[in-house]
C-alpha cells in the first residue's frame, strides 16, 4: 500500500481507541482475577486513575540517559507493533501502516521493549533491577523460539510475509482460520503466548514479594506512568498479531474488541488456575513442550 | 561509621591512586526542597483527586501492627475496591503505614525508605505506639511519637486497630488529599533540621547521608 499523510491521523485514533481499550480491559481482567480470588477487585477505571496520579507527582529523580530513554523504547515497542500490523481487515481507515513485509518487522518489535527496558532498568543501577531484567531476557528468549517457529510455519503456508495477505486467506469461513488449517503452529504459538502475557504461571519477573517488582524497582512518576500506558497498548498489539495470523483477523470493531477478549481470557484462565513458575522450569517447559510442536509445524507445513 | 563508608584511597589500574568518599561520590546530598502545586487551581484539584483515589500503600510493616494491614488484601475486607493497592518499592508508594511500634534500629531503615518516596507522600501511624509510645512507653529502645522524627498526616488508634478502622482511616486520609492537606513531604523539606536534629538525637549510628533521594 503507497503511504499517503491521511494514514497519520488514522493511525493516531486507532492508538487512541486501543489505549483505552486496553486501560479497561487491563481493569477487568484484574477484577476477573479478583472475582476468582472471592475478592470485588478494583474499579474498572481505576487505571486511568493511577495515569493520573502517577503524572500528578511532583518530583522524580534520574539515573542517567539510558533511564530515561528505557520506558520510550518500552513505549515505542508496543506502538510500533501496533501500527505496523493492521488492526482492522479490509478497512482503509485502521489497516495503518502496514506493508509487504510487515511480519518481520512486528516479531523484531516484540522483542524491542524488552530490550530497552533492559538498558534501562540496567542503568538504574539497582540490583533487584537487573535480576529481573536477566530473568525476563531469558524467559522472553524461550518464550519467542516458538512464536517465532509457529510465524515461520505460517508464513511458508501462506507463501507470504505479509500480515494483510494472511488474514486475507483466511476470510470466507472460520474453517480458513489458521486455527483450523495449521493447528500445530497455532498451539506452539498459543503455549508461547503465555509467556508472553506477564501473568502466571510466567511472571516471576515481576515477583514483587521476592525482587520488589523487578526491572521497575526504581521507576516512579512520568517514567512509570509511561510504562502504564504501554502495559495498555503492548499487550493488544501483540493479540492483534494473534489474532490477525491464527484466528482470521478481525473486520469491524465489535469482532476485534471480541477476539482480543477471548485471546486474553486464555493467559487469564491458565493464570489464575496455575503458580508461579521459577525462570528456569519456565524455560524448559517452553524447550520440552513448546518448541517441540514449533518443529513439527514447519516440517508438515 | 561503617568502614565502606569511610574515605579512603583506591590503587586504580596504572598505579594510579584514586581518592574515594562514598558518602559524597555515591549519594546526592541535596537536601530536599519544598515542590510547588500545579500552578491552576482546577488541575492541582484533578490532581489530588486522582491522588486520593489512587493510594499506593509502601508494604513494609515495622511492628505488630502489619499483620491488621494483611487481611485488608484479602476477600473479606479487599482494600482494592477503594484504589488501595500495595506496592513493593518505595519509589512508587506514597503512603508510608508505620504500623505499630518503631524501634531505634527499624526507624533508620524507615527514614531512608520514607526519604525515597517521591513528593508528594503521606505518613499513617497505626497504634497507639506512634502516638505516645503506647505500651512501649518506657521501652529503651523504641520512639515514642513518631511526629518528631516523620511528618504524620493521620493517626489510627487502637492497640490494635482492627482492618476496619484502617479502612476508616484511609477514607479519612483521602479526605485530606482531596482537600490538598497532605503536604507532609513539604512540611518535611521546610522543617528539614528539626526532623534531623531529632533523628540523629536517637539514631546514634548514623552512618547514611542526611537525605536518601
Amino acid at each position: 500500500m503507497a503511504f499517503e499523510w491521511i494514514q497519520i491521523p488514522y493511525a493516531l485514533l486507532t492508538l487512541f481507541i486501543v489505549v483505552n481499550y486496553g486501560f479497561i480491559l487491563n481493569a477487568l481482567i484484574a477484577k476477573i482475577g479478583a472475582r476468582v480470588g472471592r475478592r470485588h477487585g478494583i474499579p474498572i477505571w481505576q487505571n486511568y486513575l493511577d495515569l493520573i496520579k502517577n503524572y500528578s507527582i511532583r518530583s522524580s529523580i534520574t539515573h542517567g540517559v539510558m533511564f530515561y530513554l528505557g520506558p520510550v523504547f518500552r513505549l515505542s515497542g508496543g506502538v510500533g507493533l501496533l501500527l505496523f500490523v493492521p488492526t482492522i481487515y479490509s478497512s482503509v481507515m485502521f489497516s495503518n501502516l502496514s506493508f509487504a513485509g510487515d511480519l518481520i518487522l512486528a516479531l523484531y518489535f516484540v522483542f524491542f521493549g524488552t530490550l530497552g527496558m533492559a538498558l534501562g532498568a540496567g542503568e538504574s543501577g539497582h540490583p533487584f533491577a537487573a535480576i529481573g531484567v536477566s530473568r525476563g531476557l531469558a524467559q522472553v528468549t524461550a518464550s519467542e523460539l516458538p512464536f517465532a517457529l509457529a510465524v515461520f510455519s505460517v508464513a511458508l503456508q501462506y507463501q507470504t510475509l505479509s500480515v494483510t495477505d494472511i488474514v486475507a486467506a483466511q476470510q470466507g469461513s472460520y474453517l480458513n482460520w489458521t486455527l483450523f488449517t495449521n493447528p500445530i503452529a497455532v498451539a506452539a504459538a498459543m503455549l508461547s503466548f503465555l509467556g508472553a502475557m506477564m501473568r502466571p504461571p510466567f511472571d516471576v519477573v515481576l515477583a514483587p514479594q521476592e525482587i520488589p517488582i523487578g526491572p521497575p524497582t526504581e521507576y516512579h512518576s512520568s517514567y512509570l506512568a509511561l510504562m502504564q500506558t504501554n502495559r495498555a497498548i503492548f499487550p493488544i498489539a501483540k493479540m492483534v498479531v494473534y489474532m490477525n495470523l491464527f484466528f482470521g483477523g478481525a473486520i469491524s470493531w465489535p469482532i476485534f474488541f471480541l477476539k482480543i477478549f477471548l485471546i486474553y481470557m486464555v493467559s487469564v484462565l491458565v493464570g489464575v488456575v496455575f503458580p508461579r513458575f521459577h525462570v528456569e522450569h519456565s524455560i524448559r517447559w517452553f524447550l520440552v513442550w513448546a518448541v517441540p510442536l514449533g518443529i513439527i509445524a514447519i516440517m508438515v507445513v | 561509621m561503617k568502614e565502606e563508608l569511610q574515605k579512603r584511597i583506591v590503587k586504580g589500574p596504572g598505579g594510579v591512586d584514586i581518592e574515594v568518599e562514598p558518602l559524597r561520590d555515591y549519594y546526592c546530598e541535596a537536601p530536599p526542597t519544598v515542590m510547588p502545586a500545579a500552578y491552576s487551581k482546577i488541575v492541582e484539584d484533578l490532581f489530588n483527586w486522582a491522588r486520593s483515589e489512587s493510594i499506593w500503600i509502601l508494604g513494609f510493616g515495622t511492628g505488630c501492627g502489619a499483620i491488621e494491614m494483611r487481611p485488608l488484601m484479602t476477600p473479606r475486607f479487599d482494600a482494592y475496591r477503594y484504589g488501595i493497592q500495595w506496592r513493593p518499592t518505595p519509589r512508587q508508594a506514597n503512603l508510608f503505614v508505620i504500623s505499630g511500634y518503631l524501634s531505634v534500629k527499624t526507624l533508620k531503615r524507615a527514614i531512608r525508605s520514607y526519604e525515597q518516596m517521591q513528593n508528594p507522600k503521606y505518613v499513617v501511624g497505626l497504634g497507639s505506639c506512634t502516638i505516645n509510645g503506647g505500651m512501649y512507653w518506657d521501652s529503651y529502645n523504641t520512639i515514642k511519637r513518631l511526629d518528631d522524627y516523620l511528618p504524620v498526616d493521620l493517626y489510627i488508634t487502637g492497640c490494635m486497630p482492627r482492618p476496619e478502622a484502617l479502612l476508616q482511616g484511609f477514607m479519612d486520609l483521602k479526605k485530606l488529599i482531596r482537600a490538598g492537606n497532605a503536604e507532609g513531604a513539604n512540611q518535611y523539606a521546610e522543617n528539614f533540621k528539626w526532623y534531623k536534629d531529632n533523628q540523629k538525637k536517637v539514631i546514634k549510628d548514623w552512618d547514611m547521608p542526611d537525605y536518601s533521594w
